[in-house]
């Protein structure tokens, strides 16, 4: 079996055991829209404030869901790749012909194709609720292609957390500091609206704040080819220090079973 | 039963601060959404209409000091579903003669657990120049309504967790009180909420909670005494709804 193949075989077991947990599938869609609807509408007069880009809240924060549902589903499959290395499924995986790269990679492809489903439900429902999506046609395979990058970023990050405590209570623990990097970002305002001074250099610093802006451009702006460049580069980069980090920690892991 | 309680509450206690994956998520939250909404939102002060004294950084304190009261009580709730998933709560079922102590020593550890963490989130809120027009009595009031409100929270997930049994239950204990915290004036005074949210908020009993914590905060009276009516009704609601959830657990043998 090509390791194509093997990491079709693994994406698939993955995508259908978050599926088939309803619970956690309703909470990882519903929440992201959830907490779309209830910010947009408690901060609505905030779009009142002296420079801010949009006069659509809704427009301003639609970039959150893929964020928010890129992180439940880092979150899910860290914690199913948790179970596998508790209920000793990793090991049994490991003794067969299925190369390393598949196990890794299969993991993260299925938590990908899911993250895609809720994108298109994220956006639909942007849609429906009448935001005017700036970039047209063309901006929303770009919009899909960066909210997948960031998803795979989260989603290596996840398997890092994953394979380093090797328990799925390890990863539950850990999930808050992933919400952390969105909390402390420019989610809620542009930065340069952001009055706090501390807070505007921690969202600065913080590479989620240009994910975010990347995404938003899009929704908002049209083309900002500076800001899109930028976002993909960095989701890039995370994306690189995170599959390093994990092929090591996945090497580590299989060395002391 | 006493003895029972205060065996579950030092278990659940010594777990929350001394495994990271209790400690984290209970403790993060609030704090997130502290430096979050008071540090990434301070400018929304300047929205024509916001009239809060002691400023928005306080604003936001009193939203906080709720939400990590109510969702403390379902992080309790959480490990309540892991104990019964992971059997657990099965041998407690066997080995406590009177089983209400363990809904009680729940209690107590949530209550435990939510005190440090919001002591946490206050420390922090000073450092960052929250404004306290309230004197002792007020925070002592404040302080009161948040254990009332973790009671709350803590007895409706244990509800939840005593008759799903399993950690599945984790959202059905979360979007409910999610949905309440979120669907009040959580970023600015309810007259500046429009539409949908405004007559939501309006009937929303966590609204009610939120302006009593705004106005001890501010030395002020107004909605407190509403408030403490409030919550405890609610308690004396969810309790019958956590007693019936441990009744349900028993007759399924845990």
């Amino acid at each position: 079996m090509t390791v194509i193949a093997q990491i079709g075989h693994l994406a698939a077991r993955a995508f259908m055991r978050s599926v088939r947990q309803p619970g956690q599938l309703f909470f990882a869609l519903a929440f992201p829209l959830v907490f779309l609807a209830v910010i947009a509408s408690g901060l609505n007069r905030a779009s009142a404030l002296k420079g801010f880009p949009t006069d659509s809240f809704v427009a301003f924060m639609l970039a959150i869901p893929f964020v928010h549902g890129s992180l439940f589903t880092a979150i899910n499959s860290a914690i199913e790749l948790g179970r596998d290395i508790e209920t000793g499924f990793l090991n049994r995986l490991a003794l067969t012909p299925a190369r390393g790269v598949a196990i890794m990679l299969g993991n993260l492809v299925g938590g990908v194709a899911l993250g895609l489903a809720q994108f298109s439900v994220y956006f639909i429902a942007g849609m429906v609720v009448g935001v005017d999506f700036k970039a047209g046609p063309l901006g929303i395979p770009v919009l899909f292609l960066l909210a997948a990058l960031i998803a795979i970023a989260f989603g290596a990050a996840g398997m890092t957390i994953a394979l380093r405590t090797g328990s799925s209570d390890g990863v539950q623990g850990m999930f808050p500091l992933f919400f952390v990097l969105l909390f402390l970002s420019s989610m809620n305002l542009p930065r340069n609206l952001i009055e706090a001074d501390w807070f505007r250099w921690i969202a600065t610093v913080n590479p989620v704040s240009y994910l975010i802006e990347g995404l938003r451009s899009l929704v908002i702006t049209g083309w900002d080819f500076e800001t899109l460049a930028l976002a993909f580069g960095i989701a890039f980069a995370v994306i690189l220090a995170t599959l390093m980090a994990s092929a090591l920690a996945f090497q580590e892991r299989l060395t002391r079973t | 039963m006493i003895a029972v309680a205060l065996a579950i509450a030092w278990r659940t206690i010594y777990k929350a601060f001394t495994l990271p994956s209790f400690l984290l998520p209970s403790l993060l939250f609030p704090l997130i959404f502290f430096l979050g909404f008071a540090g990434g939102l301070s400018r929304v002060d300047q929205v024509p209409g916001f009239d809060y004294a002691p400023g928005y950084t306080t604003f936001q304190f009193a939203f906080v000091l709720l939400q990590s009261a109510a969702m403390g009580g379902v992080f309790t709730g959480f490990n309540i579903a892991h104990d019964f998933d992971r059997g657990f709560a099965r041998r407690l079922l066997i080995a406590a003669p009177r089983r209400g102590g363990i809904l009680l020593g729940y209690m107590i550890a949530a209550l435990v657990r939510w005190t440090f963490n919001i002591a946490v989130v206050f420390v922090v809120a000073l450092a960052l120049g929250m404004h306290l027009d309230g004197g002792v009595v007020d925070l002592v009031g404040l302080l009161l309504l948040g254990l009332l409100v973790n009671v709350v929270g803590t007895l409706w997930a244990a509800g939840v967790a005593m008759r799903l049994r399993s950690p599945q239950a984790g959202p059905i204990m979360q979007l409910p009180i999610f949905l309440l915290i979120f669907l009040a004036p959580v970023f600015v005074p309810i007259a500046l909420l429009h539409g949908w949210i405004h007559a939501v908020a309006t009937v929303n009993p966590f609204t009610h909670l939120l302006e009593a914590a705004r106005s001890l905060l501010a030395g002020g009276t107004a909605g407190v005494a509403f408030a403490f009516l409030l919550v405890p009704a609610l308690a004396v609601m969810f309790a019958v709804w956590a007693w019936r959830g441990l009744r349900s657990a028993e007759a399924a043998g845990g």
